[in-house]
């Protein structure tokens, strides 16, 4: 499996976003998905909640521990990914397609410069001792 | 590049971890695996084939001499005379107010001779407590954890791998079937003249054994027993497995369960803790039983797929009755499950209760332990 798409941004919390005709779709890495192991449970936003950026959305839960999703960007979410609810795994084995979690819409164009490229995103896994 | 474990302690199975890819984490200063292919996966392959883990962590303390017997029944609870040659028994180690200091296995390998296999996370504050308590004569305690590799080979499939290894060694085979739950045989494995014990115990609910074995010997016996395990598909497991299991079968961990916090009464261990006998930590637990305890120990299993995780409030109609000690999702119920403290009055089987997971309040069912019995 691929660790990084060079058409995916990436934040430094392990999410990935992937811009389509204005709206963002957002999942978590490769990276993340391994460190986290089997995942057992995601809990998803309700559709229309607005978030800032940095502001938890949801959980992800593996057999073993619970990580906190932040908003990439601000925006309204728009739609979710509710195969998870009964197939979560899915995020394990797929995280940078199936396994997308939500789409928002994008308050500010602006932030989608903040990401990281793929690029910046592997130096901070090399940092993390992961390269 | 790879993750620096420079600075962790090292079983003889490391490099043996890392060719298998295994993720490695630091356990208490300890560089160990805590999965190779995913933990429901392990999981599901102890409970339906076999599985062996590295648990080299452990700390092994011998206790010898005339006076070893007396000695350890002052400071364990559980009654040591009732332990014959080749076997071992659960017991707790308590300090003066009945908390308990771990919990252990202890082998009797000769009269006089003593095996205490105790937590990693816990073995220099035994030594430490063990040397201090020390007044009776013509005993001796050493540290033998630096001396000891320990390979746990666990599931339904473990005895015919190990049988293998027995035969090829030239050791009589029926010796295994003849070797009951908590006893133990010497065996020469490996190489002439070193002596291996091998014991019909484990922590993982599933039938198997835990191998000692000299710590230059653990690369020869690991590569063995694999080679011998493939044709029944056995697999390596990690630490992350090997939690879950423990608690799908009830086992306490400490620093979950068990503490210095906790008595052994309310951990739910009365049997093991025999207060005809006089032991530290007697007293606080006889008066304990007298006064009713406060609070126990109960295993619940949840309505819905969150996780329930040590530390998390347990609750009845929105009032706080106790703590979540461990929670997991059970590959084995398909569910997650927990264990925790509550207040005596709520812990019925039976009883509802709701674990609270951030801004809700989950539901969740108090059930008979343990969770999973091998059938």
């Amino acid at each position: 499996m691929v660790r990084t798409r060079p058409d995916l941004s990436y934040t430094k919390e392990h999410e990935w976003v992937k811009v389509e005709d204005g709206k963002a779709y957002v999942g978590i890495t490769y990276y993340a998905q391994e460190q986290l192991g089997d995942i057992v449970f995601v809990e998803l936003p309700e559709v229309d909640d607005d978030f800032s950026r940095d502001e938890e959305v949801c959980v992800v839960e593996s057999v073993k521990a619970v990580a906190d999703i932040y908003a990439p960007i601000s925006g309204t979410i728009e739609e979710v990914n509710e195969k998870l609810l009964d197939n979560p795994e899915i995020v394990n084995s797929d995280p940078y397609g199936e396994g997308w979690l939500f789409m928002m819409s994008i308050s500010d164009e602006g932030e989608l410069n903040d990401l990281l490229t793929a690029e910046e995103y592997e130096k901070i896994l090399e940092e993390e001792g992961e390269g | 590049m790879t993750l620096d474990h420079s600075s962790q302690k090292k079983t003889p199975f490391y490099d043996i971890h890392l060719s298998k890819k295994a993720k490695i984490v630091d356990f208490i200063g300890w560089a160990m695996p805590v999965q190779y292919s995913g933990i429901i996966e392990e999981v599901n392959y102890t409970r339906q084939k076999a599985t062996i883990f590295d648990v080299s962590h452990m700390g092994e303390i011998l206790v010898e001499g005339e006076g070893a017997e007396k000695f350890l029944q002052r400071v364990l609870s559980n009654d040591i005379t009732k332990i014959g040659l080749s076997k071992a028994q659960y017991t707790l180690l308590c300090n003066y107010d009945g908390g308990v200091i771990d919990d252990l296995l202890v082998y009797k390998l000769a009269d006089n001779k003593f095996w205490l296999v105790v937590n990693a996370s816990n073995k220099d504050k035994d030594f430490e407590w063990l040397v201090k308590e020390k007044n009776e004569k013509e005993v001796e305690i050493k540290d033998e954890s630096d001396l000891y590799g320990q390979i746990a080979l666990q599931g339904p499939s473990a005895k015919n791998i190990l049988k293998e290894l027995l035969k090829d060694k030239g050791v009589g085979r029926e010796l295994l079937d003849d070797l009951g739950y908590f006893e133990f045989i010497g065996a020469e494995l490996f190489r002439s003249n070193s002596k291996v014990i091998i014991s019909r115990t484990g922590y993982t609910g599933e039938d198997g054994f835990e191998i000692y074995m000299p710590w230059e010997e653990g690369v020869e016996a690991w590569i063995k027993l694999e080679k011998l395990g493939e044709k029944y598909d056995l697999k390596p497991a990690g630490l992350g497995a090997r939690d879950v299991l423990r608690l799908e079968a009830s086992l306490p961990l400490y620093g979950h369960e068990l503490s210095e916090e906790f008595s052994p009464l309310e951990a739910g261990l009365t049997p093991f803790v025999r207060l005809n006998t006089s032991f530290i930590g007697k007293e606080a637990l006889e008066k304990q039983k007298e006064e009713g305890l406060n609070r126990k120990l109960i295993g619940f299993v949840m309505d819905g797929r969150r996780v329930p995780r040590q530390g998390y409030e347990l609750c009845l109609d929105d009032n706080k009755v106790g703590e979540v000690t461990s929670g997991s999702f059970s590959p084995t119920l398909e569910k997650p499950i927990g264990m925790g403290y509550v207040t005596s009055e709520v812990a019925l089987v039976g009883g509802e209760i709701e674990v609270k997971i951030r801004k809700s309040h989950e539901k969740a069912k108090i059930v008979k332990t343990p969770f999973y019995r091998r059938g």
